[in-house]
C-alpha cells in the first residue's frame, strides 16, 4: 500500500495515466488553436476537440452539438442559471432549486436573488436527501423558467430521480438544469430519458484533467437558448467564447470513453468494496448513524456520523488517510455542514460525520486497512469524550442545559 | 490546515486524559462548549489545601480542542487555586501556535479552568 491512502474521489479524481497519455501530444507537437480555420495545425486541433465533444455526449446519451465546453461545472452551473435567466427574464422571475445543491448553484441563484430580483424557491429533502418531485410540482408557478436539482450529492451520494422531476417539467413546458457532477461517469446518465434540458458535468471528478468541464444544452424539443455569461470570439455556437483548451478537453473526452467502456464493472467493484467498508465499521462500532439514502445512493460514496466523536479530530487521528468531514470546525462560520441540516441531522451528529470518496485506484486492501484504523480511532476518541462517557453513564444528553457558544 | 507540532504532540499523547470521581473530596468539575457547537471540554482538578495537586481532562472537539485542554491540565497541576485562576487563553494560543480560526478552543479550556475552579470553590463553600 502507498500511503497516505486517498479516499476523498467526491473532491477529485486522480488522473488517468491513460488520458494523461492522449493529452501529452496536444501541448507541444499539435498545439493548434482548433477555431484556425486555414491551415493544418488547426484541424488537427479542431478535429481532436470534435472527438472529445463525441465521447461525451455518448457518456450522456447526446447530440456532440449539444456540448458547451468550459472550464469546469461551477462556470456551466453559472452559465445555466444566469444565461436561462437573462434569456428568458421576460417569461418569468421564478426558479426552483433545493437546499441541498453545490455552492455553486446555491450562490449563484443567491445572486440572481440580489442582483436580478428573481424569486427562488429553495426545495427541501427528505432525511435520506431526496428532492420530491410532488414537491416540485407543487412549487411551480406561471412564472417560474427554471428548475435546476443535482442528480447525486456530493457529501451523501443520494441520486435523485430525475426521471420523474424531468416528466414534470416537460408537462409544464419549464426547462430543467441538472447538476451532474457527481454522477457522470459513475452511474448510466441519459439526457432523453432524464427529459435533461441543461446539464453541468467537469472532468476532474472522473478521471481527467482539472480546469475543464461541460453544458449540456439542448438542441431540440426545446431548443434551449442561453445567454452568454463570456462574450468575444464566439466559440461554442456563442455560449462560452475564449480559446478552447485543445490538452484538457482531449483529456475530458478520453475520461469519458474510459467511464463508459468500465462503468458496468467499475460501479460494481465500487459497491462492493463500499458495501464491505459500511459493514466492516458499522459491525464493530456501535452508535454509527449512516447518512443519505442506504441503496439509492452512487455506488462509491459513503457518509457516516460517529457519535460522542468530533469529526476534525477522527480525521487528524487517521492522517495517513485522505478523508473529508462535515464538521466544520475549521469553517469561518463554526457551522457543520448544511446538506447534513437539510436532512435533519442534528448539529451533533453533523460534526461527527465522515465521508468515504472510493475510487478506480483504490484496493480492497486499503479498504481493509481503513476499517481497522477507523475502529481504532474511534475507539480511542470516544475514551477521550465526556460526551461518551456521560452517555455511558446513562445521561441523556439532549436533557443536558449546555452553554451553547 | 497544517496543525502546530506541539497540537499534534499533545492529540497523539494526550496528558492527564482522564477523570475523577465528581463527588470525590476536592474534586472540582467544569464542563463547558455543547455538542451542537462541536465541542465540548470537562475539566477537572483535585485540590489537597490550597494546591492543585493532580487534573484531567475529557474533551470532544478538533484536535486544538483536544489540545488545549490537555495543556491547561499540565499548567494547572502544581499551582494553586489563585494562580490557575491566572491562566489566560492567550497564553494557551502562543504556547500551541494556534491559528485565528481556531481561537475559540483556547478560550474554552479558560472557561473549563474558571468553571472547574468554581465547582471546587462551591464544594469546599458548602462543605465548610
Ligand atoms: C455537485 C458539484 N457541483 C459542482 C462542483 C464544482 O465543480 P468544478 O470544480 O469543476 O467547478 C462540484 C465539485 O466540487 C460538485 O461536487
Amino acid at each position: 500500500m502507498k500511503f497516505p491512502l486517498y479516499l476523498d474521489n467526491h473532491a477529485t479524481t486522480p488522473m488517468d495515466p491513460r488520458v494523461l497519455e492522449t493529452m501529452l501530444p496536444y501541448f507541444v507537437e499539435k498545439f493548434g488553436n482548433a477555431a484556425s480555420r486555414n491551415h493544418a495545425f488547426g484541424w488537427e486541433a479542431e478535429e481532436a476537440v470534435e472527438i472529445a465533444r463525441k465521447q461525451l455526449a455518448r457518456l450522456i446519451h447526446a447530440d456532440p452539438k449539444e456540448i458547451v465546453f468550459t472550464s469546469g461545472a461551477t462556470e456551466s452551473d453559472n452559465l445555466a442559471l444566469k444565461g436561462v435567466v437573462e434569456m428568458y427574464r421576460e417569461k418569468g422571475d421564478h426558479i426552483i432549486t433545493c437546499l441541498t445543491e453545490h455552492r455553486a448553484v446555491l450562490d449563484t441563484a443567491k445572486a440572481l436573488e440580489t442582483k436580478r430580483g428573481i424569486k427562488v424557491t429553495y426545495l427541501p429533502v427528505d432525511k435520506t436527501g431526496l428532492v420530491s418531485p410532488d414537491d416540485v410540482r407543487r412549487a411551480i408557478t406561471d412564472k417560474t423558467i427554471l428548475i435546476s436539482i443535482m442528480l447525486a450529492n456530493n457529501e451523501i451520494g443520494t441520486i435523485n430521480p430525475m426521471k420523474e422531476i424531468g416528466k414534470i417539467a416537460k408537462e409544464k413546458g419549464i426547462l430543467l438544469h441538472c447538476d451532474a457532477t457527481q454522477g457522470v461517469g459513475k452511474i448510466p446518465v441519459d439526457v432523453q430519458e432524464m427529459g435533461i434540458d441543461l446539464m453541468s458535468f467537469t472532468a476532474h471528478k472522473l478521471y481527467g484533467p482539472k480546469g475543464v468541464g461541460a453544458l449540456y444544452v439542448r438542441k431540440k424539443a426545446p431548443r434551449v437558448r442561453i445567454a452568454p455569461m463570456i462574450d468575444g470570439g464566439g466559440h461554442e455556437r456563442g455560449m462560452r467564447s475564449g480559446t478552447l483548451p485543445v490538452p484538457l478537453i482531449v483529456g475530458f473526452g478520453k475520461a469519458c470513453e474510459l467511464c463508459e467502456q468500465e462503468m458496468p464493472t467499475e460501479s460494481v467493484r465500487l459497491a462492493k468494496m463500499r458495501d464491505h467498508l459500511q459493514a466492516g465499521i458499522m459491525n464493530s462500532l456501535e452508535e454509527v448513524y449512516l447518512n443519505g439514502h442506504p441503496t439509492q445512493r452512487l455506488p462509491h460514496n459513503l457518509n457516516i456520523s460517529f457519535a460522542y466523536v468530533e469529526g476534525e479530530s477522527l480525521l487528524m487521528g487517521v492522517k495517513e488517510i485522505a478523508l473529508s468531514s462535515g464538521s466544520a470546525c475549521t469553517s469561518a462560520t463554526l457551522e457543520p455542514s448544511y446538506v447534513l441540516r437539510a436532512l435533519g441531522v442534528g448539529s451533533d451528529l453533523a460534526h461527527s460525520s465522515i465521508r468515504f470518496g472510493l475510487g478506480r485506484f483504490n484496493a480492497d486492501e486499503e479498504i481493509d486497512y481503513t476499517i481497522k484504523r477507523i475502529i481504532e480511532i474511534v475507539t480511542k476518541l470516544r475514551e477521550m469524550s465526556p460526551l461518551y462517557e456521560m452517555a455511558k453513564e446513562g445521561v441523556d444528553l439532549k436533557s443536558v442545559q449546555w452553554a451553547v457558544h | 490546515m497544517a496543525y502546530s507540532e506541539k497540537v499534534v504532540d499533545h492529540f497523539n499523547n494526550p496528558r492527564n486524559m482522564g477523570s475523577f470521581k465528581k463527588d470525590e473530596e476536592g474534586v472540582g468539575t467544569g464542563i463547558v462548549g455543547a455538542p451542537e457547537c462541536g465541542d465540548v471540554m470537562k475539566l477537572q482538578i483535585k485540590v489537597q489545601g490550597d494546591k492543585i495537586v493532580d487534573a484531567k481532562f475529557k474533551t470532544f472537539g478538533c484536535g486544538s480542542a483536544i489540545a488545549s485542554s490537555s495543556l491547561a491540565t499540565e499548567w494547572m497541576k502544581g499551582r494553586t487555586i489563585e494562580e490557575a485562576a491566572k491562566i489566560k487563553n492567550t497564553d494557551i494560543v502562543q504556547e500551541l501556535n494556534l491559528p485565528p480560526v481556531k481561537i475559540h478552543c483556547s478560550v474554552l479550556a479558560e472557561d473549563a479552568i474558571k468553571a472547574a475552579l468554581n465547582d471546587y470553590k462551591k464544594k469546599a463553600g458548602e462543605s465548610k
